[in-house]
């Protein structure tokens, strides 16, 4: 705020106030005046919800007092209460029919075959990684799992459209970003069996995957709650003015946190180069998006905040790479936050600690794991362009399964962390009180090797 | 919005004449003299975040009324218009939303200064302090970490009643990943402020708005701008031999007017002054408890669960065969802090609740019923 009344004299906000969501323009609000979008012939005379704004009148001198609202702020003398919801909802950017043919290339800025494939190639070892951990789970071997059935299209194409460079802040049901930077199954499994190669150190449940080298905040069970920290780290990228942004993933579920609220607002105060990315699954566990929120959707609360917004079939992986790559070059280019609600269905349960079948219809489930399924799609795409076939689908999915399950007998084996890491990151520098606990706990267990298990690693505790 | 705009417009003409007609604090601190110096705990506030400012690009200052309006309480006067609003940022209304973008900040290598108008108002954002700052770094096995410090006034004020005037000190200390800090004097207010925001772990730094305006001597050594403290180490205010007084924050001035007090009847009290909350220094406490054999622990803030009873059971555990007497703990009242002024003064701790209390220890009392 205070960099804005520095910067005119007057507050004004870089977002209309009066325009319809499906307002297509770009910077098009300056300093004095913003035209009006509505015009009719038509009077009203009751008090009804304002579709049309009938004739307006600017009263000079009173507008330029009321600045607070950024601009003149037209009156009208007809009493009209702004509708719930749009007239319309907003549209759905898709750029692939069913039949896996573009609607119309022209809107579809085009991609490389290499990326192309990768992203097909991605997207079906992230489905195969989610069905063999979802079996380990079930048989015991390790104690959850979170699935991204249904999400791939939102996790490969997305993280193709970005850089390394740009920060993923992610929710829990985005591993396939870590997945296209280079994570391997055995990272992946590591983590999941807490075993002491894991980057963590045992530390966290599984899938709670983190990786400072591939630009991938830890993940924490904690909802929305990185929402703020994207619009901080993005801040800190805008001081630094490097050419990168963050993205902040989030559900539909955590679009009703504070958080979320906090975020979008901070974001377009500060002007911060931030993609929010909704996985709109439809689903918050139990609770359906209809029981979320009134609004149309995650989108419309751009406009809300003075967030540029759209709405994309999440589904559609070239729709999904497309809107990323042109969220990524505004968010960079004019220092600003984008919304992005990418609408998709959450074909697993929520969590390995769920069965979704008690609160949806089995019928539901299926439908959507048919319709617009995000691999099946995609892959009609590149066998149009002759880049794919069955054989190479076959040969895929079974060198990506024998891929998953060894790293998984290999990660079942490994040795746990030494007790030693239960006492080291709690501060920067071990403190004194951890340091004696910990040889007390050492001293314990060389003594009385019967009360612990035979695989508790005890190391030399390091002088601090 | 209206509010904060109509503020802004009006604060920038007014804070333009405020400046001019005070000295900046910085001056004040760099005129050398050899007799000792005065400074006000407001302005080693002001002098430690603006030195660190000045030496280290990364820190920045976020909260609310932070800028323009010079602080709530003017801690940060002047500083915007020195270091400029990008790194002096006023935020909207949302404690959850600033801490957040500050801890955010913090895991990409920025070192913000997080402002809460009063710590009060740091349970909307709790969340933010506890699960992300404190153990991110833990959670994540070192690859985020977060130099982060939280400040702001905590505990009682006067007259602003009960959700103004709670004392978070413990609610803070007994998380692990956190430091927490609670200056006394001017000399801490600067050496415990700078090694905090020099510190690579979260700081909450728990200020009193009574003590922003009084004075203490600093000499030359607190005034330079290298100048810190240790993290972890209480200060033995005065010496004594009879009875161990613990406090932090305000109440060491109470704790040691209740010591001079004592000194009249004959009764030596060595007065600690934690400083440092989380880590406590449990080595300078247990080994005066070892010398004195007594001990009174003295907090603003409520009974249960509070600093006190932590330092009980440290001294409890560490040095049982050594106490003469048992333990007292002085402490606020257990009730919502009332706002009538009488009533006030009831619910916190008083000189005279101190000197009591250690005369109690010395078996110097004349019945346990008569304290009220």
């Amino acid at each position: 705020m205070a960099s804005l009344l520095r910067n005119s004299g007057k507050i004004t906000t870089t977002a209309g106030l009066i325009a319809r969501p499906g307002f297509q323009g770009g910077r098009g609000f300056g300093l004095s005046s913003f035209s009006l979008f509505f015009s009719s012939p038509r009077r009203f005379q009751t008090t009804e919800s304002e579709s049309r704004v009938d004739s307006h009148c600017y009263d000079d001198e009173i507008s330029q007092k009321f600045s607070v609202l950024g601009g003149k702020v037209p009156y009208t003398s007809g009493m009209r209460f702004t509708s719930e919801l749009p007239e319309e909802k907003v549209p759905c950017y898709r750029v692939l029919d069913n039949n896996g043919q573009l609607i119309d290339s022209r809107n579809f800025a085009g991609i490389s075959k290499e990326i192309a494939m990768k992203m097909y190639t991605d997207m079906v070892k992230l489905n195969t990684m989610d069905t063999i951990f979802y079996e380990a789970q079930r048989q015991g071997r390790i104690s959850f799992y979170v699935t991204t059935t249904g999400e791939e299209a939102i996790n490969i194409a997305s993280a193709a459209a970005l850089k390394i460079d740009d920060f993923i802040v992610p929710q829990y049901r985005e591993p396939g970003i870590l997945l296209w930077r280079g994570f391997t199954p055995q990272d992946f499994a590591n983590q999941c069996f807490s075993n002491k190669f894991d980057d963590g150190k045992g530390r966290q449940m599984p899938v709670h995957y983190g990786s400072k080298k591939l630009n991938y905040f830890t993940v924490a069970s904690t909802i929305a709650s990185q929402l703020p920290h994207a619009v901080g780290a993005a801040y800190s990228l805008k001081m630094d003015g490097k050419d990168a942004c963050v993205v902040g993933y989030f559900g539909d579920g955590g679009s009703s946190e504070g958080d979320f609220h906090a975020a979008l607002n901070f974001a377009a105060v500060l002007e911060a180069p931030v993609i929010f990315l909704c996985r709109n699954n439809g689903w918050a566990i139990s609770t359906p998006a209809s029981d979320q929120f009134r609004s149309d959707g995650v989108v419309v609360k751009g406009q809300a905040y003075g967030v540029r917004s759209i709405r994309v079939d999440g589904n559609d992986a070239l729709a999904m790479y497309s809107a990323v790559r042109s969220a990524r070059e505004m968010a960079i280019t004019e220092q600003k936050p984008i919304l992005i609600e990418a609408v998709t269905y959450r074909v697993g349960h929520h969590t390995t600690s769920d069965d979704s079948t008690r609160y949806r219809p089995l019928e539901e489930i299926e439908w959507w794991q048919m319709a617009r399924n995000p691999l099946t799609l995609y892959r009609k795409w590149l066998e149009s362009n002759g880049w794919w076939n069955d054989e190479a689908e076959a040969e895929l999915r079974s060198n990506s399964r024998k891929e998953l399950l060894k790293a998984i007998q290999v990660a079942e084996k490994i040795e746990k962390p030494p007790v030693g890491d239960m006492f080291t990151d709690v501060y920067d520098a071990v403190p004194s009180n951890l340091f004696e606990q910990e040889k007390l706990l050492q001293q314990t267990v060389t003594r009385y090797p019967q009360d612990y298990p035979s695989d508790v690693p005890v190391r030399a505790v390091p002088s601090s | 919005m209206w509010g904060i705009v109509g503020q802004r417009v009006f604060r920038h003409g007014s804070s333009a004449m405020s400046l001019q007609g005070t000295r900046p604090a910085i001056l004040a601190s760099r005129s050398f003299s050899s007799a000792a110096k005065e400074m006000t705990v407001r302005d080693a506030l002001n002098s430690a975040i603006d030195e660190e400012m000045s030496a280290d690009p990364k820190v920045f200052l976020m909260g609310e009324e932070v800028g323009e309006y010079q602080g709530a309480y003017k801690i940060t006067k002047g500083l915007l218009e020195k270091y400029g609003p990008d790194r002096v940022l006023d935020t909207p209304i949302t404690e959850a939303g600033f801490t957040g973008i500050g801890v955010g900040a913090a895991y990409h290598g920025l070192k913000p200064i997080i402002e809460f108008m009063t710590f009060n108002f740091s349970m909307q954002a709790i969340d933010h302090i506890i699960n992300s700052a404190a153990k991110s770094n833990y959670m994540s096995a070192g690859q985020i970490s977060v130099p982060i410090v939280f400040r702001g006034p905590n505990g009682a004020a006067a007259g602003v009643g009960a959700q103004h005037s709670q004392c978070y000190a413990s609610w803070f200390a007994s998380c692990p990943g956190l430091k927490v800090l609670a200056p006394y004097s001017s000399e801490d207010a600067r050496g415990l402020m700078k090694a905090a925001i020099r510190d690579p772990d979260p700081v909450v730094f728990l200020e009193n708005e009574l003590l922003y305006g009084e004075s203490f001597p600093v000499s030359a050594e607190v005034l330079d701008s290298s100048f810190s403290l240790p993290i972890g180490k209480a200060k033995i205010e005065r010496e004594g031999k009879d009875v161990t007084i613990t406090a932090f924050s305000k109440m060491v001035g109470y704790a040691l007017k209740a010591a001079e007090i004592l000194s009249k009847e004959g009764i030596s009290a060595e007065v600690i002054n934690l400083r440092s909350i989380r880590p406590l220094d449990r080595a300078t406490i247990n080994n005066s408890v070892r010398k004195t054999n007594r001990l009174v622990t003295v907090e603003e803030g409520f009974p249960q669960h509070g600093i006190g009873a932590e330092i009980c059971a440290s001294v409890v555990e560490d040095s049982f065969e050594y106490l003469d007497a048992a333990i007292e703990r002085i402490a606020g009242a257990d009730v919502p802090m009332p706002y009538a002024a009488n009533l006030e003064r009831l619910a916190v701790p008083q000189v005279e609740d101190i000197v009591r209390a250690a005369k109690r220890t010395c078996y110097r009392s004349s019945s346990l019923a008569a304290t009220a």
